[in-house]
Order: C-alpha cells, then sequence, then structure tokens
C-alpha cells in the first residue's frame, strides 16, 4: 500500500497528489511516468511523474479524472492508500545540452510540461513555456510555470485568461520572430501535439512530442501502447513517450486513442450513479 | 490390461462457453488409483528422462497406486516447485506421456492429471499452512528477477536450499505468465496463489511493483547485498505482422487481449479494466496463446476463428486445449495467411483478407514451409482481431545492465547452468530462449540455482 501524503485540486477535474514510493521515487526523471491502481479491482492508471522527491520517497502525479478508475482515485484523500505504484516507467526527457527551449503543454498535459520545464530550469538553460487551455476554470499551474519558465505564454480558446487561441499562436510568433530554439517539447491533447508538430516542421526544428497511449503492463509486455513512427512500430512504454514529433502518426494514434469510449462513457456513467446514490443515503463511499 | 486412460470429468461445452470457471475437473482418489494401475512402472524410465525438471514419475505413480497421497505430493514437489500448475498446462504430450511405453499400445498413462491429483489433493488436506521457514540470518542472499515459472522454480530450488531469496516483480501480482496469460478456465489464479504461499512459506519474499532495469537496476541489486541475481523476465513485447491495417482500433495483441482478461478480470461485469466486445473474432496463430486467446473471445460471446498458416498436424498448441477450443465452437481456418487489416469508413477492423496457404519442403523448424497459392485471395469477417505471433524479449534489463551480453534479438545470453556473462548474474526461462513452455522455464530456473549455490559454494560469489 502507498499512503497519499498530500491531496489538492487544480481545477473542477484535475487533481494533484504527492505518494510515498520509495522505489519509485529513487530514479524518478522529467518525462517518466508511474502506473497506479487505486484499489484492489482498480484498472492500471498510467500518470506521468509531475514531480518527485528522493528525500521524502514521494512521487507526485497531476490526474485527469476522465473515466471510472480515475474516478476511484479521486476518492482517495490524503492519510488513505492507493493499491499499487510502479515506477518510474518510459524513457527520461532527453534535456541534457540543450540552450534554448520551448515547451508547448495544453490542458492536464501541463501536468508533464511542468517537470521538463523544470529540469531544463535546472540545468541552467533558456525556457519558453507555453500553456494551453480551454477557458480560464481549467488553467492550471501558473504560479509554477511563471516561476520556473524565463518566459510564459497563457492561453485559453475562449480568451477568459491570457491570449484567446491555442497553443501555436505564441509558438509561431516566436519562430516567425526569428526565435532559434534548440528543441520544442509538446505535451497535450492528440491533435494539439500534431499542430504543434506542423508548426514548427518548416522551420526542421527538433519537435518531441510526449505520447500517453492507451496502457496496461507499462513495461514492454502488452503492446497496446504501440505507435507508428517514422514508419516502424515503436512501443510507449519502452521506447518512448517521447518521439520524434515530425515523425509520429497521429492520425493513427488519434484511432486507437478512441479504442475504448463507448467503455469509458458507461463506466462514468456507472459511477456517476454510485455516486448520487450514496449521496442521497447521506453516506460516504 | 486397460489401453485407455481414466477419463477426467469436464465441464460440458455448452456450460462451460459461458463461464470462466475450470474446464477440467480433476480425479477424485479412485480415478487417480486406478489410472495409476497402468503404469508398467518400467526399469528405462524414459518419462523421467523426458520430464524438464526430472519428477521421480514412476516412483511417485507407485505411492499414488499404495494410497500414499502425501508422499506421493512431497516426492513430486521435491523436484517441482509448481505441481498442480505444471500438471494443467505441461504439453505432456511432447514430454512424459510422449515417451510413456504404454502409449506405443494404447493411451499413456494419465502423467500430468496424476501429478495435478496429488498437488490438489495436498491443498485440499492442507488445514494451515507449514509454519514460516526463515533462511539462516547469515544465508547469502540471492534476487529473483520476475515470478514467472522461471522465477518461482528458482526461488524455490534456493530456498530449499538454505539461501534467502527475494523475488522481485513488476506488476501488482506474482506468477508472471501464470497470472496475466493463462486463463482462469485453464489454470485458476488461486491454484497460483497458493503456490506462491507455499514459497512465501518456504521463506522466499516477494517485492511488487519493482521494475528491475527501472525502480533498481541489476548492479544496484548487487551493491544492495545479493551475492546473486537470476534474470527469469519472460518473453516481452508482442510480435504482428506488419500487415496493413494492423494498428487499426480492434486490433490487439494476444497479450494484451489476456492480460486485460486474465490479469485485470475484464470479463466480470463490474471490471473497471475494458475489454472490446466484439461479434467475430480472427485469432492469428496456433499456439497455446492462440487457443487461449480464442476461449476467451468464445466466453466474451464471439464466433471465433483460429487463423493459422499450416495445418492441423503441426499446430504447435497442446492438443488438449485444441480439442477444448474445437469443442467449444472455435472454428480453424488452416493453411491461411492474413495479408492485410480490413477496415470500413469509419476506421472500424471489418475483416482480414487472407490468402491460402501450400506445404512445401521443411524448414529450419523441421516443419513443413508454407507459401501462398496464386489467385486465393479472400476475406473473413471479423470485427476484432487478435495477434498470436509469439514475442520478443523484453528490452529493459538490456538497456540498463552494462556487461549483459545479448543475442541477435536482444535475448538474454546464458549458457546451460544459466550463466551469463556478467559473473554472479544468470538467466533464464523466455528471456533466453524466446517463447517457449512453462515447464522449460521452470527446468532453467532450476537449473540456474543448482550453478548459484554451486558457485556460492565454490566462493566465486
Amino acid at each position: 500500500m502507498y499512503p497519499i501524503l498530500n491531496k489538492e485540486k487544480l481545477n473542477a477535474g484535475v487533481g494533484r497528489m504527492e505518494i510515498l514510493a520509495p522505489l519509485a521515487a529513487r530514479h524518478a526523471r522529467a518525462g517518466q511516468f508511474v502506473i497506479l491502481r487505486a484499489d484492489e479491482r482498480g484498472e492500471r492508471i498510467p500518470l506521468t511523474i509531475a514531480a518527485s522527491d528522493k528525500e521524502r520517497g514521494t512521487v507526485t502525479v497531476i490526474y485527469q479524472i476522465v473515466g471510472g478508475a480515475t474516478m476511484a482515485l479521486d476518492r482517495l484523500n490524503a492519510g488513505e492508500c492507493v493499491a499499487d505504484l510502479t515506477g518510474p516507467l518510459g524513457k527520461p526527457s532527453a534535456v541534457e545540452g540543450l540552450g534554448r527551449v520551448a515547451v508547448v503543454g495544453g490542458g492536464v498535459g501541463c501536468a508533464i510540461a511542468l517537470p521538463i520545464v523544470r529540469a531544463l530550469h535546472e540545468q541552467g538553460s533558456f525556457v519558453a513555456a507555453i500553456a494551453g487551455f480551454r477557458t480560464a476554470e481549467l488553467v492550471i499551474l501558473e504560479a509554477e510555470f511563471s516561476a520556473l519558465a524565463d518566459e510564459f505564454y497563457l492561453t485559453t480558446d475562449d480568451g477568459t485568461r491570457g491570449e484567446r487561441g491555442n497553443v501555436c499562436m505564441p509558438l509561431s510568433r516566436l519562430l516567425a520572430a526569428g526565435e532559434k530554439f534548440d528543441a520544442v517539447f509538446t505535451i497535450g491533447p492528440l491533435p494539439m501535439m500534431k499542430f504543434v508538430a506542423q508548426t514548427t516542421k518548416p522551420y526542421a526544428l527538433r519537435t518531441v512530442a510526449s505520447m500517453n497511449p492507451i496502457m496496461i503492463d507499462g513495461t514492454g509486455m502488452c503492446g497496446c501502447c504501440r505507435l507508428t513512427v517514422g514508419g516502424a512500430r515503436r512501443f510507449a512504454c519502452v521506447d518512448g513517450p517521447e518521439f520524434d514529433a515530425h515523425l509520429i502518426d497521429f492520425d493513427e494514434a488519434i484511432a486507437r486513442a478512441k479504442t475504448y469510449r463507448a467503455f469509458e462513457a458507461a463506466a462514468r456513467e456507472r459511477h456517476c450513479n454510485l455516486y448520487r446514490q450514496t449521496e442521497k443515503r447521506g453516506g460516504t463511499l | 490390461m486397460n489401453y485407455s486412460r481414466i477419463p477426467m470429468p469436464e465441464q460440458p461445452p455448452e456450460t462451460r462457453i459461458k463461464n470462466f470457471g475450470e474446464v477440467a475437473l480433476g480425479y477424485d482418489e479412485t480415478a487417480a488409483r486406478a489410472e495409476a494401475e497402468r503404469c508398467l512402472q518400467c526399469k528405462a524410465r524414459p518419462c523421467t528422462a523426458a520430464c524438464p525438471v526430472g519428477v521421480h514419475i514412476p516412483d511417485f505413480i507407485a505411492l499414488v497406486k499404495a494410497g500414499r497421497f502425501e508422499e506421493a505430493y512431497a516426492l513430486v514437489r521435491a523436484d517441482n516447485a509448481l505441481p498442480a500448475v505444471c500438471g494443467r498446462v505441461c504439453p505432456q504430450e511432447r514430454q512424459c506421456e510422449g515417451s510413456c511405453v504404454r502409449g506405443k499400445k494404447g493411451e499413456p498413462v494419465a502423467i500430468g492429471r496424476l501429478e495435478r491429483f496429488v498437488a490438489d489433493r495436498h491443498a485440499a488436506q492442507e488445514t494451515a499452512p507449514n509454519a514460516a521457514q526463515t533462511a539462516a540470518p547469515a544465508a547469502a542472499k540471492v534476487a529473483v528477477v520476475g515470478s514467472g515459472p522461471a522465477g518461482l522454480a528458482c526461488a524455490g530450488e534456493l530456498a530449499a536450499r538454505g539461501y534467502a531469496v527475494t523475488v522481485f516483480e513488476a506488476l501488482h501480482r506474482a506468477g508472471g505468465v501464470l497470472v496475466y496469460g493463462i486463463p482462469e478456465f485453464r489454470l485458476p489464479k488461486r491454484i497460483v496463489r497458493r503456490e506462491i504461499a507455499a514459497l512465501e512459506a518456504q521463506g522466499v519474499t516477494f517485492v511488487r511493483n519493482a521494475v528491475i532495469g527501472r525502480s533498481l537496476t541489476v548492479s544496484e541489486l548487487r551493491e544492495a547485498g545479493f551475492c546473486a541475481v537470476f534474470l527469469g523476465t519472460g518473453a516481452g513485447l508482442p510480435n504482428f505482422m506488419d500487415l496493413p491495417g494492423e494498428n487499426a482500433r480492434g486490433v490487439f495483441s494476444a497479450n494484451e487481449y489476456l492480460t486485460r482478461v486474465n490479469l485485470m478480470q475484464a470479463y466480470e461485469a463490474d471490471a473497471e479494466t475494458p475489454i472490446f466486445r466484439a461479434k467475430r473474432v480472427a485469432v492469428v496463430g496456433g499456439g497455446n496463446v492462440a487457443m487461449d486467446a480464442a476461449r476467451c473471445a468464445r466466453r466474451l460471446g464471439a464466433e471465433t476463428t483460429v487463423v493459422y498458416r499450416r495445418s492441423e498436424a503441426e499446430l504447435p498448441a497442446r492438443r488438449e486445449e485444441v480439442g477444448h477450443a474445437r469443442e467449444e465452437g472455435v472454428a480453424f481456418a488452416f493453411l491461411t495467411n492474413p495479408t492485410a487489416v480490413l477496415t470500413d469508413e469509419a476506421g472500424e477492423v471489418r475483416g482480414l483478407r487472407c490468402v491460402k496457404m501450400a506445404l512445401g519442403d521443411p524448414d529450419a523448424s523441421g516443419r513443413r514451409r508454407p507459401a501462398a497459392v496464386a489467385g486465393s485471395e479472400h476475406e473473413l469477417a471479423a470485427n476484432c482481431v487478435i495477434m498470436a505471433l509469439g514475442t520478443s524479449p523484453n528490452p529493459l534489463i538490456g538497456q540498463t545492465t552494462e556487461g549483459l551480453a545479448l543475442a541477435e534479438h536482444g535475448e538474454i545470453v546464458a549458457d546451460e547452468s544459466g550463466r551469463t556473462s556478467i559473473a554472479g548474474v544468470y538467466a533464464g526461462g523466455d528471456a533466453v530462449t524466446g517463447a517457449a513452455t512453462v515447464i522449460l522455464a521452470m527446468g532453467a530456473g532450476k537449473r540456474a540455482a543448482c550453478a548459484i549455490d554451486e558457485d556460492i559454494k565454490a566462493g566465486i560469489l
């Protein structure tokens, strides 16, 4: 069992937990992920490591409530335990030797962008961070990005906070103005990463996307997380999760991500009903 | 003389395709003793010679015949750390039973069923697990990486020899392929739990959720005081055919499909882990994994066809599983090879394009090489395709262990005793040989345990 030391709500659908897991914390680096199960019957949920602390032996994860498993996770509070936590998994972000870098996060993907920004900041790189959200209420980690990035650009689709539009707008502007980045990291919804890749392509600018496909074991066994990168089969869990964004077949990844959409919707409904019934009875889950 | 073996009761096919309960129900004492009577107790003992872990087969059968079941169990257990598992999943027809003298005229002695019987009877008799043994405080520490058949056999043998053994498992449950791969109806998970509990009672420590190569490296294990490390990391990433459409939604590796069903119990109505429900499923491949996937799909309500490029005679699967699959209504398209996965406008799988195959001369494996028949293209309807084409070794240990020699495809290089290119590091099972069987992996684990014992006693480690 892995005790939850802290829990915090970042917005209506996104939470952050610091979990005691010394074995996962020891070698955890930016770009890697863990797999956890909320309870004994829980699904294995892959979550990127948002932060880690070797001394405390903790990893921090940021999760978005998308289905039954993440709802079950969100019902746990500080002082309670998650049943299982494995990691760190995947290869760390290749940040070494990079001087000037843009990090582009979208939505809950900003949770993954932040540790990359932190790693770059700690090694003395110049970092332009761009974070995009649908609307002001969904904005997360603004203070953290502002503190760590040399330049920070915030966008919302509806203009309720920061610049109105999407993350490609500030990125295009910087590139058009002649800004020379050594690399761009992008993490967020698949269509966003696809557009970021298209934006940087004409500049032949090294662009890395952090992929988050459906996974089960996360250790190179099940083959569920396969992607096509440069025409070859790659497994996000052991070959990634970061890949050359100009070579990823995003359309295929978008199609594969929809495999269990109907199941997830049904599970969400089931959990909501359970929650409503419990509320009605005045009990706790 | 009775030429036929005593039949073992089974769940009837029409019942069992609606549940995931065990198909074969096991012998009772009368049936077991009657079957034991059939053993000729021959001097040559070809059965023992054909057993990868060298179980003293005629001796344990003699004890069954005499009704001395506990002694029979103890004798089997001395050579085989997982008798209840092996009695169920070993390809006996190619090992002990395949070499049984009785098989020359009539059916061989049902050795696997008798092994299963003594193990199950022992478990049923056991009121409480044996008082926990612990290794002597000064016992040398050995790390076992992976809790599948190779790791469990190695751990059992080392514990019996007095070592302090810690098994590291990447998943949340111990058992490796026994829990994620082999379905409940062929190997109930309670059997695996029981075998693991027996090892724990023997003093073996299990650490779950520990990915060696990521959470800890092999060299860190050595630095932490483990004088030897056994790598039983098993088969890794699934193979695919590189067909057009193979990454479409609705195409799965057998590893993924079976892991969802077995490890995550996705067949249960309230499971949190999803499983793809399809009306028609095509399983590509002909091994035990293909049979397991097809029989799971059948139980989940699909019309299921196994697509295999050779003929029935070359099917690598255990005979009994092929027979069970047939009884359960699994169809077979032999001498058929897919050339593309077909999808509709929405991107959903609608079938396979296939060609007919003809068998030519034998290839390196001794099986006749299949070749496509010109003009034989046809379509096979399916909403879900499961690829059961074997696996390639897991890359994690190779990537993170400096100095560990790997073969061309990433298999760990180890000699017959399991010694690798690094002193103190041993390996065995699928990680070394590529995908094989439970019992071969157990044999390798056991041999490596003996080598570790020898090397420690020789003062090399």
